[in-house]
């Protein structure tokens, strides 16, 4: 294997750990205040339709991510008004809103399909970028810098802010963090809606940077695995950074392994590496019993405020 | 106040209403500045309501409440702390997987950097002589300890009033003492305290006076230096006070219930592991497992009742027959119920009704189950049974369990045991959070069942319920069980050493705990 394939390897890498390193990160944000929104892969269609639409009739790149976000945010407000206010089952409320957010971006995508589009370019000067040997860490468009940011900036607000300790302490007891007076709802809806901004991003970036174009179905369960991948980091930022780019070369080696013409595994199987990694990731760590992996102590349970 | 003293806290026709019940009704009562003053009631008289509306977490329907001379509006607890009022809660509101120093920054309102907290808190600690690690894990704290946390978050506000709900429930003697002078230095420097307590005794040694709630209506206020725990508990319950029959000249008989050098390795990182523990009942016996909570009484009651069996089993014989390895449902056969610590979920499924629920633990003793299908006629009935002779305040065997208030579901778990008739019972915390009408009779019947020739073994961390129906007892203490002391020539000192705490003077108990097992 020469040198140029194995940084174009390395490139493809960083492209398939973003998007779910984004929408992980937000996840993780959403589970730590104590929700479970398995909504992710809905909304990050949501964003990647959004984004695309934006772009493509603005000719603004930076635009479209906003917009991504925005439309991300909002359809999670679909699931944080359902199940924060009207304590619907987290569950089935997540699942509905990925079926929902499959519906509606094939809808809105409708007249998108086939269309390209024209983004914003590597971050850094060509210079750097297109240089062969540094384009390795100077090469990528500036959401790829941004998600690098984000992991340091949850991480930081979740260890050293006041804002990120009460979030911690409504994930944890929300009876006692209510009882102290804080607003369990209120900080689950912004927590809430910052995972629907983080997987609108991260579902852009297939639209507007991967592939680009639209597609139906553009993130192809890519949303599980970065909700499998928040399990697998043990809710901590910097352990998401790596788990994501750890599947980002399982995602990356079944393309290359395509590409060299390996023919000795069917490329179904080859296709199916990154879910069945996921799988047997979630069954390792249940088997695990250490303390500090565990789940914020109430993910998942709906919270109703006595009066 | 007419007299020109401005109160603390002066409460006037505070009224509360929840669907199809007045929790309060027209209260007033008012606190001095630095006066102790309790409020009792039995469970469901409002005391909780009441303090909660203090404290901001509800909202008066109607109602003044006047905070040193002013009127005011508690919107939240935010705005009762900025006000001086404190709270230390029965059920701590602390997040286990953090610090010390995290759970006490998240009780304050403003944000302070970690360091200057840290100074201050150690301050807090010096000025009241309490021991804390501002850097612990609260996971791996004792009871006594988590509630110093609770107090010094209270304290670190300088509350001009302390609001503390139940706070010795869990405590042993020594930590009892070690808070009340707290509570006493507090109260010396101006901060009024409001306590809520079921321990009257307690409040006979600590309060300077007494609210004394029932139905939701101030029924009396007293001074409890001139009452007797006797006369405020007959004051709570609007009648006399039944005393605990037993008849003077009861012997025992065979030994019933024998464990022999049970151990048992605690299954989580947090439990206590059993060692070496023997200790024997007799027919006709009630035998009091006392100590603090933590030191392995969950793991010994998962123990005997067969939750968790253990490897051999010779450890635990029921009138000779070795059932140690036998898991809960085979030794019911052999004559052993059991009654867990936790009322729900443990004791009691929450939403299966009482006639289901008696089906879990009776089937087999009550003949519930015909080839595989269960009798729902039999099972209702037995349903009955228990609902009837407990006096079991509910709808009927088909009202779902957590409709039933923590007493109430507590007698209808304690009756589907005893009505079984149990050669053996082992019960944990049997009146926890139990008001007093409803403990004495809970009391009675163990007392009642043991003059039937049933062995008992009541584990408890309050003393005093022991000392009152135990006729012997033994305290544990990490994992080990003491010598067996015959209640009545041991007094509450000596049995307060014996429980020591979890970070007690190992040498101070070593002398007992080290001590063979003498029955």
């Amino acid at each position: 294997m020469n040198e140029a394939i194995l940084i174009a390897i390395l490139v493809t890498v960083v492209g398939a750990a973003t998007p779910i390193l984004l929408a992980g990160l937000g996840e993780l944000v959403v589970e730590k205040a104590g929700v479970l929104n398995l909504g992710v892969e809905g909304m990050m269609l949501v964003g990647a339709v959004t984004g695309f639409a934006v772009t493509t009739m603005t000719g603004a790149t930076f635009i479209g991510i906003v917009a991504a976000g925005l439309a991300g945010a909002g359809a999670s407000m679909i699931f944080g008004f359902l199940t924060l206010t009207l304590t619907a089952n987290q569950v089935a409320t997540g699942l509905a809103l990925t079926i929902f957010g499959v519906g509606l971006s094939s809808l809105i995508g409708a007249g998108f399909v086939g269309q390209t589009v024209t983004v914003i370019g590597p971050l850094f000067p060509p210079a750097l970028a297109e240089h062969e040997h540094l384009r390795i860490l100077f090469g990528y468009d500036p959401v790829v810098y941004f998600s690098f940011a984000m992991t340091l900036v949850v991480a930081w607000f979740l260890r050293r802010t006041r804002a990120g300790l009460i979030l911690r302490a409504v994930g944890e007891n929300d009876a006692s963090a209510h009882s102290i007076g804080y607003s369990v709802i209120g900080v689950r809806y912004m927590a809430v809606a910052f995972g629907g901004a983080m997987a609108g991003i991260g579902g852009c970036y297939y639209s507007l940077f991967l592939t680009p174009m639209w597609a139906e179905r553009l993130t192809a369960g890519r949303g599980w695995i970065a909700l499998a991948l928040v399990v697998f980091a043990a809710w901590k930022p910097m352990r998401l950074l790596a788990g994501a780019y750890l599947f980002g070369v399982v995602m990356t080696l079944e393309l290359h392994a395509k590409a060299a013409g390996f023919e000795y595994v069917p490329p179904e199987f080859l296709a199916a590496m990154p879910y069945l990694a996921t799988i047997v990731v979630l069954a390792l760590i249940s088997l695990r019993k250490s303390v500090g992996a565990q789940a914020p102590a109430c993910l998942g349970k709906p919270f109703k405020p006595s009066t | 106040m007419s007299d020109g003293t401005t109160r603390r806290l002066d409460l006037k026709g505070i009224t509360k209403a929840f669907p199809g019940v007045l929790a309060n009704d027209d209260v007033s009562f008012s606190v001095a500045p630095g006066e102790i003053h309790a409020l009792l009631g039995e469970n469901g008289a409002g005391k909780s309501t009441l303090v909660k509306m203090i404290y901001g977490i509800m909202q008066p329907d109607a109602g003044e409440i006047r905070f040193d001379g002013e009127l005011v509006h508690v919107a939240s607890p935010k705005a009762a702390r900025a006000m001086g009022v404190g709270m230390v809660f029965q059920h701590f509101s602390l997040f286990e997987p953090m610090t010390v120093l995290e759970n006490i920054a998240l009780g304050l309102d403003e944000a302070i950097s970690y360091a200057d907290l840290e100074a201050r808190i150690r301050q807090v600690l010096k000025t009241y002589n309490l021991s804390l690690d501002p850097h612990r894990t609260v996971a791996t704290l004792s009871v006594g300890e988590r509630q110093r946390i609770e107090i010094v978050r209270a304290l670190l506000l300088e509350p001009r009033l302390l609001i503390m709900d139940e706070p010795t429930s869990v405590l042993t003697p020594q930590e009892v003492a070690q808070l009340f002078d707290t509570l006493r230095a507090l109260a010396a420097r101006g901060c009024s305290i409001l306590y809520i307590s079921h321990k009257l005794h307690e409040i006979v040694e600590l309060c300077h006076s007494a609210t004394i709630l029932r139905g939701g209506r101030v029924v009396a206020e007293c001074d409890p230096r001139a009452e007797s725990s006797r006369s405020m508990a007959e004051m709570m319950i609007g009648g006399a006070l039944k005393e605990i029959e037993k008849a003077a000249d009861r012997s025992f008989g065979v030994e019933r219930f024998i464990v022999g050098g049970l151990s048992l390795e605690a299954d989580d990182a947090f439990g206590t592991s059993l060692k070496d523990i023997s200790f024997s009942v007799r027919a006709g016996e009630i035998f009091g497992v006392a100590g603090v909570a933590g030191n392995g009484q969950n793991e010994l009651m998962l123990a005997l009742s067969g939750e968790r069996s253990v490897e051999s089993a010779g450890a635990i014989c029921i009138d000779g027959n070795p059932v140690g390895t036998l898991d809960a449902e085979k030794r019911r056969r052999y004559g052993l119920c059991a009654v867990p610590e936790e009322r729900n979920g443990h004791g009691a499924v929450p939403g299966f009704s009482l006639s289901d629920n008696a089906i879990l633990t009776a089937r087999t003793r009550k003949n519930m189950v015909r080839l595989g299908v269960i009798d729902a006629g039999v099972a209702e009935s037995y349903t009955n049974e228990v609902i009837g002779g407990f006096a079991v305040k509910t709808t009927g065997a088909k009202a779902p369990a957590s409709s039933l208030s923590g007493g109430n579901l507590q007698k209808f778990i304690m009756g589907r045991e005893i009505m079984q008739a149990p050669d053996v019972l082992v019960v944990s915390q049997p009146t926890w959070g139990v008001d007093a009408g409803a403990a004495a009779a809970i009391h009675q019947e163990l007392v009642d069942l043991a003059a039937r020739g049933s062995a008992i073994v009541v584990i408890s961390q309050d003393l005093d319920e022991l000392m009152a129906i135990s006729d012997t007892m033994a305290v544990m203490n990490e994992g080990k069980l003491s010598r067996t002391l015959a209640v009545g020539e041991a007094s509450v000192d000596e049995i307060g050493l014996l429980m020591g705490g979890v970070h007690g003077d190992p040498d101070a108990t070593a002398d007992y705990t080290g001590a063979t097992h003498a029955a």
